[in-house]
């Protein structure tokens, strides 16, 4: 085994601001911060929101609102049996605050509520509800979206529309609400529904099994590649609500999909929990490309309010010369906890994990990947770039495990970070445990700062500070923006440019 | 008159390096200044600039009529002024063609000007570099990033072509440069003068004024000019170096 530069890091941000004052320097940020935050309006919709509180009767709420079948009641009836046996773990190098998992609503459908009499056909949705997607560029009139993107649309606990199901299920595509492939297609989802992250996995899994509410099911038969992008777009509207996204996506031997996720929420003072469960199953000689821009809430610049972020998302690399990748760019909630990670169980698998994380204001994130290396000649590549500024903190945290027989196995990781100001943390916590001699792990991390010089130099030809540090930010970032699709590609260098705005001078 | 500088006190961490320059260049006019490590050449430019690392205690500095110590750095650069820095600093991840289409728009705009279409922009970077025969590769590679001394220098004369400053001050852009690269340099600096550009040229040898040719010397010792002459002034420096100067001005 050959181990490069094995370390862990822990470092302080140290640098100098320029002579404003703290004062006014918080000002700043503080507009920006306010006024930045482009999707923190809110809907007025009438939704039906269930009673405070969890228990066994809510767990069953929940399971009769979505017209579930025995089995996937006893399902999350086990989940919760266990998750109350459970203490919420103390997260390392994350502060949470205190979830009152009492004082949370379980479930709330916007859809209901208006037309309480007759039935609700597909085409009847809410205007208001139309509205809001449009209003965030996922418009869900077919005519209107963006070329080559199939859209699943969640708001607080409830699929509102689902995009070119039709045009998808010509090719033995599914691509539906998780909720109605639960009823749909009970076998596929009861075939690998938690065969990737069972509910035992850890506490928020064992909560997301027991109430989850929605999220996508995607299912690519052999042979088949996905003509079009997939995407599902999370969106949290009402009060004092938990979203429980549950993702379940299957590609068939020699199949193909790319699919990407987007979140947004309205600005509230009081924390939102999102604690969510994404499985892949990737088979033989298929392939799957999982890119998230999430951009919750992130509380503002005193570090009120914001999203929590819990979130458990795997891939398991079932068959020979599968391929996954996770691309994330994290830029928003208060609290991020969430290692997309792959078991690469195939012989040849390969799995890649490309992640810009940003964080701004108290923006604590926690974020990396897990790469179990069970097969033979599976190969692995970790690319992790956080940016840290205000008085945030950002964590790489990684594991590559290369098990006995996972002869010839090969991980390269580079974590890097960039420090923005002086009173923001950046760390890099790299695991490695390699029980095989054959296997190569690399692992490279470096810590930047823009510096002065840097800075003024781009002011002297032109360029004015914020838009220096933004062009910085994404040259940092593109080896991983770069993996994101296109259209979103250019969307996500945006809201890099937002995040950061108000950091410097 | 394009520059106008009065009475300048300048200084870094407290320490006062200008002690009253003054100094004024017209339009087409080339200036050359010279003097010892720690006169005071890299401060005085530096102020003129806008680096916020340096400080002005006193002093007056006009440019085209404007009061350009009260601009920030890229409103000075916005209105005309260039620096070919000494040490030119590394980007890492920026890419030439990003930064300089960054700079070339945050231009225009200032100007009220659109921004450049790719197409145009990209032909134009073509153009400009050829004058200082920068490598088109050097042009896709981070801002400096791994460019060799004499790479960086000609880099930064392609930036004051893109960018079309009325006055340019090169900080010893000829240090670390072998005959070649100093003749492309110098060259390519020529052909972009025109009778409204000026320059301040700060510089430790004559080689690259016998190409610039400049219509005024000046001679900064201790934080303040101490002599102007021609061009014939800095061949006597090249000849002499500068003891003699020192002993004249003490006698002053």
């Amino acid at each position: 085994m050959k181990e490069k530069d094995k370390k862990e890091k822990d470092r302080q941000g140290i640098g100098s601001y320029e002579s404003v004052t703290e004062e006014e320097k918080n000002r700043f940020v503080r507009e920006v911060a306010h006024k930045k935050y482009e999707y923190g309006f809110s809907t007025d919709v009438q939704t039906e929101i269930i009673e405070r509180g969890l228990n066994e009767d809510v767990v069953r709420l929940i399971s009769s609102k979505k017209e579930e079948p025995e089995w996937m009641l006893d399902f999350r009836l086990k989940a919760f049996r266990y998750w109350q046996t459970q203490k919420q773990p103390s997260l390392a190098h994350l502060k949470l605050p205190e979830i009152d998992y009492q004082a949370i609503s379980y479930y709330a459908d916007p859809t209901k509520g208006r037309k309480k009499n007759g039935p609700r056909s597909v085409d009847e949705i809410d205007p208001e509800l139309m509205k809001t997607f449009d209003k965030l560029g996922i418009p869900l009139e077919e005519r209107l979206a963006l070329s080559g993107t199939a859209v699943d649309a969640v708001m607080d606990s409830v699929s509102v529309k689902t995009t070119f199901k039709e045009k998808l299920s010509e090719r033995g595509i599914i691509f539906c609400s998780i909720s109605e492939a639960v009823r749909e297609y009970p076998d596929l989802v009861r075939q690998y529904l938690g065969s990737v992250v069972p509910y035992r996995d850890n506490y928020f899994a064992a909560l997301n099994s027991a109430v989850f509410s929605d999220g996508s099911f995607v299912y690519i038969p052999k042979g088949v590649r996905c003509p079009m992008e997939l995407s599902t777009y999370f969106r949290i509207n009402a009060r004092n609500t938990g979203q429980f996204e549950r993702t379940l996506i299957v590609c068939d031997d020699g199949g193909y999909v790319s699919y990407l996720e987007g979140c947004t929420a309205p600005m509230r003072d009081e924390n939102q929990l999102h604690a969510a469960i994404v499985e892949i199953v990737v088979n033989e000689n298929a392939e799957v490309k999982y890119s998230t821009v999430q951009n919750w809430y992130p509380g503002d610049a005193d570090g009120r309010g914001g999203v929590l972020n819990l979130v458990t998302k795997r891939g398991h690399l079932r068959g020979a010369n599968s391929k996954l990748s996770w691309t994330q760019v994290e830029t928003g909630s208060a609290v991020t906890w969430k290692y997309p990670s792959c078991i690469l169980g195939g012989d040849n698998s390969q799995a890649e994990f490309y992640s810009v994380a940003v964080t701004n204001n108290y923006q604590q994130a926690d974020t990396g990947t897990k790469m179990i290396h069970l097969g033979r000649n599976t190969k692995s590549t970790i690319i992790s770039k956080g940016i840290s500024a205000g008085r945030s903190q950002n964590s790489y945290r990684g594991l590559v495990r290369v098990a006995p027989k996972a002869d010839g196995a090969r991980n390269y990781s580079s974590c890097d970070s960039l420090l923005l100001g002086n009173q923001c943390g950046a760390h890099t916590f790299p695991y490695i445990d390699v029980r095989n001699d054959t296997a190569i792990v690399e692992h490279e991390a470096t810590t930047s700062k823009i510096s002065e010089e840097q800075l003024f130099y781009c002011n002297q030809r032109c360029i004015p500070t914020e838009e220096a540090v933004g062009l910085i930010v994404n040259g940092y970032a593109k080896d991983v923006i770069n993996k994101l699709p296109m259209e979103f590609a250019v969307e996500a260098q945006k809201l890099l440019n937002v995040s950061l705005e108000g950091t410097v001078g | 008159m394009m520059l106008e500088i009065e009475d300048l006190h300048a200084g870094i961490n407290g320490k006062e390096i200008l002690k009253g320059i003054n100094l004024t260049v017209k339009a087409g006019e080339i200036h050359a200044l010279m003097g010892q490590n720690g006169a005071g050449k890299s401060t005085l430019s530096n102020v003129l600039v806008g680096n916020p690392a340096y400080e002005v205690t006193s002093g007056r500095v006009r440019f085209n009529g404007k009061d350009l110590l009260a601009m920030t750095p890229e409103e000075r650069a916005h209105e005309g002024l260039f620096l070919s820095f000494q040490q030119p600093v590394e980007i890492p991840g920026v890419s030439m063609v990003n930064f300089m289409r960054a700079a070339l728009n945050a231009k225009r705009k200032y100007h009220g000007l659109e921004p450049m279409s790719s197409g145009d922009f990209l032909k134009l970077m073509r153009e400009k570099r050829k004058i200082v025969e920068l490598d088109s590769k050097l042009a896709n590679r981070s801002v400096n990033e791994g460019f060799s001394g004499g790479e960086k220098k000609r880099n930064e004369i392609f930036q004051m072509a893109m960018l079309e400053p009325t006055l340019s001050i090169l900080d010893e852009t000829d240090s670390g440069l072998d005959v070649d690269a100093l003749r492309i340099v110098a060259e390519g600096f020529n052909k972009l003068r025109t009778a409204e550009t000026s320059a301040i040229v700060i510089t430790h040898y004559q080689r690259l004024l016998d190409y610039l040719k400049p219509d005024v010397v000046h001679v900064l010792l201790g934080g303040r000019i101490v002599r102007s002459g021609g061009p014939e002034l800095a061949a006597e420096i090249e000849k002499r170096g500068f003891d003699w100067i020192k002993e004249e001005a003490s006698l002053d």
